[in-house]
């Protein structure tokens, strides 16, 4: 008897550490999130989100040009790091097994490990000194570098769950080998690649440091590639390391565009998610 | 018994290895055009890997290898001029357990081979033929734009019947294929490979010896990677040559 209320006593405060953790944990993200939006609902009005930034001072302007900036190199990053990514990962799960798929493996694992600001730095020598500009294919090739690890990786795993007795049986059909990895296992793991790609795409579209020396920033709206181009996270970091009391305002309104934004992305992924798996 | 009927198959000294594990040895054998050889044995002899030595799916396996010769036609099948996936087109094949297309409907399904093959055609009408083939059409025609997966498993298995059967092969490989079937799909499956003989030769990997007494002309007999016997079904029943084949048709192991 006396064992059993000790248990009891003892059940009670394992407990009771754990839910005190688990507040504790929750804390930070609740402020983060109370903060963001108290500060920056303020902030938000029609013209924050479609027009260009204004100078010191005067009032209004918004920042139109850094959101569509931020899709447009994010977009830009997705065509360049999708193929490659996916094409990776399709392979590493069909011809992985060797030696070269080892080392592909293991570079991969390194590449997720690197600090995207030197990623951004790395795509700083390959583009924006050879083409002498700062521009939005810079910041998009060190998104799409970033990128490209966590989808070989994420694309591998879903491939490989895809049953062998699908691909005996495109292959049994007389259908080639590399036809059956396109069209019949990568479009059977599609769904769920889907899902790693929105989650890959939201982390990118929240990054900042390797767009700080790429794609730099601009004023105006930009649609050339190869121009200096707006993003919210360096627009964000710009307004928030100003004197200005407007400024940091702004920067706290744009914060919560960003959070609003990769909010929904991880929404639409795990709604994705949710009904691949009622299918 | 059609004995006369021209060969469609001949086997002559099959080897099969996984690395260094020599699964088929030295089995000879021939198939009857319009016939339908049952390969019989316990698990592990080596009938799985053997009917997959006959559409070369056998070396897709990691390590795995065959030599020896596989005649189609008279043609070797495991000669440098042929291409293996031209080879897999002639040679249909069903698996074990159901396995449509996912990601596709019961009409994609079917008219996955034509199409992954690009090959030509009026695709509506040899999807309808290949599904009234496999006798799934009437179960099936008002609803040939429904996911695969909202079939039962026995209609999957015919669906994948009438997917090789698209392609139109000469030769159909049925490695046990109603073994994860109930009672009643397995009597349509068997069924469905009377009606199929007319058309292929047909070469089906079985577990269950009535099964294979009742749906085929010619039964093999494998034992650790042997062929222990191969004769008319009915003699392999009934009159068997070897002791081992009587011991195992009469249950006395396996």
């Amino acid at each position: 008897m006396r064992q059993y209320s000790l248990r009891r006593v003892t059940n009670a405060v394992v407990m009771g550490l754990c839910i005190l953790a688990l507040a504790v944990a929750v804390v930070p993200l609740v402020s983060v999130l109370w903060l963001v939006i108290s500060q920056g609902v303020s902030g938000l009005s029609w013209s924050f989100f479609t027009a260009l930034p204004s100078p010191v001072g005067e009032i209004g302007g918004g920042v139109g040009n850094a959101i569509l900036g931020t899709f447009y190199i994010v977009g830009l990053a997705c065509l360049i790091g999708l193929p490659f990514g996916i094409g990776a990962g399709v392979f590493l799960a069909e011809r992985g097994d060797g030696p070269f798929g080892q080392a592909v493996r293991f570079i991969a694992e390194v590449l997720s490990g690197v600090p995207s600001i030197v990623i951004g730095v790395v795509a700083y020598g390959l583009v924006v000194v050879p083409m002498k500009r700062f521009s939005a294919l810079a910041g998009a090739v060190a998104l799409a570098i970033l990128m490209m690890p966590t989808l070989a990786r994420t694309t591998e795993d879903l491939v490989r769950l895809v049953p062998t007795t699908l691909r005996e049986a495109s292959l049994a059909l007389g259908v080639a080998q590399w036809k059956t990895s396109l069209r019949v296992v990568l479009k059977t793991a599609l769904g769920g690649i889907l899902t790693g790609v929105l989650l890959a795409v939201s982390r990118a579209a929240g990054e900042t440091a390797p767009l700080l020396f790429t794609s730099l920033n601009n004023q105006y709206w930009n649609f050339r590639p190869d121009q200096p181009t707006a993003s919210l996270t360096v627009q964000i970091f710009n307004y928030a390391i100003s004197p200005y009391e407007d400024w940091h305002q702004k920067a706290w309104a744009a914060a919560l565009v960003l959070l609003m934004m990769v909010g929904l992305l991880n929404l639409a992924s795990r709604l994705l998610a949710r009904s691949r798996l009622q299918a | 018994m059609v004995i006369e009927a021209p060969i469609k198959v001949s086997v002559d000294k099959l080897n099969a290895y996984f690395r260094t594990t020599h699964a088929i040895k030295d089995v000879s054998l021939s198939v009857p055009a319009n016939s339908v050889l049952a390969v019989i044995g316990p698990s592990g002899c080596g009938k799985s890997t053997f009917v997959r030595c006959l559409n070369r799916m056998h070396e897709l396996i990691p390590g795995a290898r065959a030599d020896g010769q596989v005649l189609l036609d008279g043609q070797d099948v495991y000669s440098r001029q042929v291409d293996p996936v031209l080879l897999r087109r002639r040679v249909g094949m069903v698996f074990q357990r159901p396995n449509p297309f996912p990601t596709m409907t019961i009409y994609e399904n079917v008219a996955a081979g034509l199409k992954l093959n690009r090959m030509g055609g009026n695709h509506a009408e040899v999807v309808e033929k290949s599904l009234r083939q496999s006798a799934l059409w009437d179960e099936v025609k008002d609803r040939l734009h429904d996911s695969a997966l909202s079939l039962s498993g026995g209609q999957q298995q015919r669906l994948c019947i009438a997917r090789a059967l698209a392609v139109e092969p000469e030769l159909l490989l049925m490695d046990e294929p109603a073994s994860a079937l109930d009672p009643i799909a397995t009597a349509r499956i068997e069924e469905l490979i009377h009606e199929l003989q007319q058309q292929y030769t047909i070469v089906i990997v079985t577990h269950n010896m009535q099964q294979a007494a009742r749906v085929s002309d010619w039964t093999a007999f494998f034992y650790m990677g042997e062929l222990v016997e191969c004769a008319l079904t009915a003699q392999i029943f009934t009159n068997p040559r070897e002791r081992r084949t009587e011991d195992y048709v009469t249950g006395k192991f396996g």
